[in-house]
C-alpha cells in the first residue's frame, strides 16, 4: 500500500504515462472527474502531430513549430497525472509563442478544426525579460484534446495569458498548464470555460523568484450535463512574491457540475508573501453541484497575508419572485444576477473585446437554458 | 383614478399536513389615493393576502378575484402585476447575489417604465430618493439586501416605492423590526410617495404604532381568513386600547 501524498509539491512528477497507474478515479485528483469518459485521452493513443490553428499577424508576437528536444520545453513544469503525461510523450512537436515585444502586443490564436480524434498538444508560451503581451488561446469547434501548456515570464515581464473554451457541445478537454513566473515579473492568466461535454483544466504557477506575481482568474458557466473542472496550484519559492485566485461560476440545469480545487502552498524560502485565493458559485436551478475545495500549506511564519475563501449561493424562486415584483421578467432576472455575479472577473481580463464576446455567450446560454 | 377590487377571494397554500386555507372569502375596493389599514392577529391571513396580490407561486386562488381598474389581475404573471402599477414592500426582502442596487434599481425602473430612464435625471432621482431616507450613498454600491440590517432592507423597499412610483403599494408589516427612528423615516417615505402621486396604500400591520405616522382612512381588522371589522381611524384607537382578543373570542 502507498501512503497517499500530503504535501502538494511532493506529487510525483514524470513526462513518462507508464509512470502513472491506471486512473480509477479514486484517485485525489480524478475522484471528481468522470474518468469513463476519459480513458481514451488518459491513457489511449494520441496524435501528437502539429495541430491546425489561426493567428493573426503581430508585431511582438512569432509563432514557430520547435522540437520536444528544445531545453524550453518542461522548463516550467512537468505532468503530474497521467493524462498530462500521455499528451508530453505523444506530443512531436512544439508551438512556440513568442512574446518579444516591450510595447504591449496582443494576439490571438484560435483553434476550430482540431476534429474528434484523440490528440495531444503542447504549447511553450515565452515572454521575455521585460516584454508585455496578452496572448488568448481561443478554442472552438471539436475537441478530443489533452494538452500541456507551458507558460515562462522572464524577468520583469508582464504577461497576460487567457485561455477560452467554447467547443462544441461533446467536445472533451483535458488542459494543464504550468507557469513560472521571474524576478518581478507578473502573470494574470485567465481560463474561461463555457461549452464542451468535460472541460478540466488544470493551472499551476510556480513563483520561483523574488517578487514574482500572480493573479489567477477563472470564470465558468455550466449547463445540464457538463462538467468543468479546474484544480488551481500556486506554489510561492520566492520572497516577496504575491498571487490572487479568484474563481467564479454558474451552474444551470440538471447535471451540470463544476469542480474548483485551489492549492496554494507557500514555501519556508517564501518570507513575506501575500496570498488569497477565492472561488464562488451560483446555482441557478435545482439538480447542479460545485465542489469547491480550498487547501492552504504555509511552511514559513513570516508571511504579509494568506486567506481562502469559499462560497456557494443558489439563486431560488423567492430571489426570482423578489425581481419579478419590481417589474423584471424571468429571463431578464437571471441575466441580472449572472452577469453581477460573473463581472467581477470578466471585467479583469485585460481584453475589451472578448469580455464583451463572452457576455454576450453567456446571455446566450442563459436563455438556451431558460426554454 | 384607479381601482384596486378584491372579491370573494379565497386562498390556499400547500403544506407538509396538505392544503391549508387561509383567506375564506376577502372583499376589499382601494381607490387612487386613498390608505387602508389591514390589521389582525397573528396567522389572520394578512401577508398571504399581500403575496397573493404580488403573485407569489406559493399561494393559490381558490376562488374570487382581484382586478386593477377591471383587469383581471390573477391572470398576470408576477412581472405584469409589478409593470401594472402593483407593489408589494416585502416584510422580509431576500438577498439579491451579485446585483447591485444601482443596477437593480435602473434595471426595475427600465422594465416598469418600458423604457430606460433618462440618466441624469436618474441618477439625480435616486440620490434625492436616498438622501430623504438617510440612506449612506456607498449603499448604492452594496449588493441588494447582502449584509443589510432590519431597518436598511426597509428603507431601501421603500426607496423602491419612492423610484417606481406605482399606483397601488401593499406595505407588509413595514413597521416590524423598526426602531421608532426608522420608523419615522419609512412613514415619511411612504408620506412623500402619496403625496407625490396618487397613490394608493394598503398598509398592513399588526401593531397600531405607524399609523401614529400614516393616517389611514379605512381600518379593515383580519380574523382568520376574512374581515372581521371594518371602519374609519377610530377603530384602530379602540385596537390599540384593546386588542385583538375581543375578536377571537367571537371566532
Amino acid at each position: 500500500m502507498t501512503v497517499p501524498v500530503q504535501v502538494r509539491s511532493a506529487r510525483p512528477k514524470s513526462t513518462n504515462p507508464a509512470d502513472f497507474e491506471a486512473v480509477t478515479g479514486r484517485e485525489l485528483d480524478w475522484k471528481f472527474t468522470p474518468v469513463a469518459k476519459l480513458q481514451e485521452l488518459i491513457a489511449g493513443d494520441l496524435d501528437g502531430s502539429r495541430f491546425d490553428y489561426t493567428a493573426s499577424e503581430t508585431a511582438g508576437v512569432s509563432l514557430s513549430w520547435i522540437p520536444v528536444s528544445d531545453p524550453r520545453v518542461g522548463s516550467a513544469g512537468l505532468p503530474e497525472d497521467k493524462a498530462s503525461a500521455n499528451a508530453w510523450a505523444a506530443a512531436t512537436e512544439v508551438l512556440l509563442v513568442s512574446v518579444t515585444s516591450e510595447d504591449v502586443s496582443e494576439i490571438t490564436i484560435t483553434r476550430d478544426a482540431l476534429g474528434t480524434t484523440h490528440r495531444a498538444a503542447h504549447i511553450v508560451i515565452e515572454a521575455a525579460p521585460f516584454s508585455k503581451g496578452t496572448v488568448v488561446l481561443q478554442n472552438n469547434g471539436d475537441a478530443r484534446l489533452v494538452e500541456n501548456v507551458e507558460i515562462l515570464v522572464g524577468a520583469e515581464a508582464q504577461l497576460n495569458v487567457i485561455s477560452v473554451q467554447e467547443w462544441n457541445d461533446d467536445a472533451l478537454h483535458l488542459a494543464s498548464h504550468f507557469s513560472r513566473v521571474g524576478r518581478n515579473a507578473s502573470l494574470q492568466h485567465s481560463v474561461v470555460s463555457l461549452t464542451g461535454e468535460v472541460i478540466r483544466v488544470n493551472p499551476s504557477t510556480v513563483l520561483a523568484e523574488d517578487g514574482s506575481s500572480v493573479n489567477m482568474l477563472g470564470v465558468y458557466f455550466a449547463d445540464a450535463h457538463q462538467h468543468i473542472e479546474q484544480q488551481v496550484y500556486v506554489n510561492h519559492d520566492a520572497p516577496q512574491s504575491k498571487s490572487r485566485v479568484t474563481y467564479k461560476g454558474a451552474l444551470q440545469g440538471k447535471g451540470a457540475r463544476t469542480v474548483w480545487i485551489g492549492d496554494v502552498l507557500i514555501g519556508n524560502k517564501a518570507t513575506g508573501t501575500d496570498s488569497y485565493e477565492q472561488n464562488r458559485n451560483l446555482m441557478l436551478t435545482e439538480g447542479t453541484r460545485a465542489d469547491s475545495i480550498p487547501n492552504l500549506e504555509i511552511e514559513t511564519g513570516d508571511i504579509a497575508g494568506a486567506g481562502h475563501a469559499s462560497a456557494t449561493g443558489r439563486f431560488d424562486d423567492e430571489q426570482l419572485f423578489y425581481l419579478q415584483a419590481r417589474g423584471i421578467s424571468e429571463e431578464e432576472a437571471r441575466r441580472l444576477v449572472v452577469r453581477g455575479f460573473l463581472n467581477e472577473v470578466v471585467q479583469q481580463l485585460g481584453v475589451p473585446a472578448l469580455a464583451e464576446r463572452i457576455e454576450a455567450s453567456l446571455n446566450a446560454e442563459l436563455e438556451a437554458g431558460v426554454k | 383614478m384607479s381601482t384596486l377590487k378584491i372579491t370573494d377571494l379565497h386562498v390556499s397554500v400547500e403544506t407538509d399536513q396538505g392544503t391549508k386555507q387561509i383567506l375564506r372569502g376577502v372583499n376589499l375596493e382601494i381607490n387612487s389615493g386613498e390608505t387602508h389599514a389591514i390589521m389582525g392577529p397573528n396567522g389572520s391571513g394578512k401577508s398571504t393576502l399581500a403575496y397573493t396580490i404580488a403573485g407569489h407561486p406559493k399561494y393559490t386562488v381558490d376562488s374570487g378575484s382581484i382586478t386593477l381598474d377591471g383587469v383581471d389581475v390573477l391572470e398576470m404573471s408576477v412581472d405584469e402585476r409589478a409593470k401594472a402599477g402593483l407593489f408589494l414592500a416585502m416584510q422580509y426582502p431576500v438577498e439579491i447575489p451579485g446585483v447591485t442596487v444601482t443596477n437593480f434599481l435602473r434595471t426595475a425602473k427600465t422594465a416598469i417604465d418600458g423604457e430606460a430612464p433618462s440618466l441624469r435625471n436618474w441618477i439625480k432621482d435616486v440620490r434625492e430618493s436616498m438622501a430623504n431616507l438617510k440612506m449612506d450613498s456607498s449603499f448604492a454600491e452594496r449588493n441588494v439586501n447582502e449584509g443589510f440590517s432590519g431597518g436598511e432592507k426597509k428603507r431601501h423597499e421603500i426607496l423602491q416605492l419612492e423610484l417606481l412610483k406605482p399606483k397601488f403599494a401593499v406595505l407588509d408589516e413595514t413597521d416590524s423590526g423598526l426602531d421608532v427612528d426608522a420608523l419615522k423615516i419609512v412613514s415619511e417615505g411612504v408620506n412623500r410617495a402619496k403625496e407625490n402621486s396618487d397613490m394608493g396604500v394598503l398598509l398592513i400591520t399588526h401593531y397600531t404604532r405607524i399609523l401614529r405616522y400614516i393616517k389611514p382612512e379605512f381600518v379593515h381588522v383580519f380574523v382568520n381568513g376574512k374581515v372581521a371589522e371594518e371602519g374609519g381611524p377610530e377603530l384602530a384607537d379602540r385596537l390599540e386600547s384593546e386588542g385583538y382578543d375581543r375578536y377571537l373570542e367571537i371566532a
